[in-house]
């Protein structure tokens, strides 16, 4: 039930209100093409509805010249849909799912900084939206895992091919999940909190 | 309904996400970290009820925050980008009418409590 009306809304139900214990959050980012389920994933394990946050890219109008000098701006809003998951009294853990383009990255300032860790998550029919993706989080240091939503009547891989396919390293988990599903949304949580364990147990070689 | 992609849409004799209408909101000021070293996932929490005669967005700030609220979850409230929602918080802060409590920084990482206690809370879902 979303009311539209010129007063601002009054902010989370009841419901949705999170306890005055909370005191530390942390995200994960989940990034990838559109459409692929982002949000779908987010929405499957947050215990709030996915809500929507939203930046504005403003351009100055160049090349707008039948406008007579009036200098014009033009405004892109994108969007960004989000969930939350209360770990105990103190900790939550919120989860962002954003296109997979990294222009839109920047939109949002420090979405990855202090991000926890990301999930890509992946369509076997569209893999070469997540080759980019991978790229660009390998080169910011992102620890990621790669999730491949099964859609029906998607082709499916084995995922040591789509791992050779995605040129992926070896010791990046690759999994396969059902984004519709609370279960399997929340194991490719886990998967990705097992890698970050693992690596945070590893000496950093410098 | 609400359609994200249309909710800035015809109907408004200001549009809600124009340039113009988020200037004069912030007064013109645009969310720097610099001045205001907010995360999307800062908890805010207000230390009082909204003062009267306040502007219309940080009282709406204060109310929503009455217990613990992210700044994402203030953008999204509010309708308001992020960068326009880190200026109206970090007025707040200044005035010393909201406390922000600052998320868990990967820095402060290799942190294996942390990561096991999220492991443990996931398990529980």
């Amino acid at each position: 039930m979303d009311f539209r009306s010129s007063e601002p809304p009054a902010g989370p139900s009841r419901a949705d209100a999170l306890p005055e214990t909370a005191t530390a959050a942390v995200k994960v980012v989940i990034v990838g093409g559109f459409g692929v389920g982002k949000t779908t994933l987010v929405g499957s394990v947050s215990e709030i509805r996915p809500l929507t946050t939203e930046e504005t890219m403003t351009q100055a109008g160049v090349g707008v010249d039948d406008t007579a000098g009036v200098e014009r701006k033009s405004s892109t809003t994108v969007a960004m849909d989000f969930g939350r998951i209360s770990i105990n009294e103190e900790l939550v853990l919120y989860l962002f799912g954003t296109p997979g383009q990294e222009r839109f990255w920047f939109l949002w300032r420090g979405l990855f900084e202090g991000a926890l860790g990301a999930v890509v998550l992946v369509d076997t029919r569209r893999l070469e939206v997540s080759f980019d993706v991978i790229g660009r989080l390998e080169e910011r240091g992102v620890p990621f895992v790669v999730a491949v939503n099964s859609f029906p009547g998607a082709p499916e891989h084995p995922l040591e091919e789509l791992r050779a396919a995605l040129d992926l390293p070896g010791s990046v988990p690759i999994v396969v999940c059902d984004a519709r599903r609370r279960e399997s949304s929340r194991d490719v949580l886990m998967t990705l909190m097992r890698y970050l364990h693992s690596l945070a147990m590893t000496p950093k070689a410098s | 309904m609400s359609d994200p992609d249309h909710r800035h849409g015809e109907g408004y004799g200001w549009e809600d996400g124009s340039p113009e209408r988020l200037y004069v909101i912030t007064g013109g000021r645009s969310g720097s970290l610099e001045s205001a070293p907010l995360d999307l996932v800062t908890l805010i929490v207000a230390r009082s009820a909204p003062a009267p005669g306040m502007q219309p967005e940080h009282a709406a700030i204060m109310r929503m925050c009455q217990a613990p609220l992210s700044v994402a979850e203030i953008s999204a409230y509010l309708s308001l980008p992020v960068s326009v929602v880190t200026v109206l918080v970090g007025d707040l802060l200044t005035d010393g009418d909201v406390l922000a409590r600052a998320p868990v920084a990967r820095a402060e990482l290799p942190d294996l409590a942390l990561i096991e206690a999220v492991i443990d809370g996931l398990q529980k879902l």
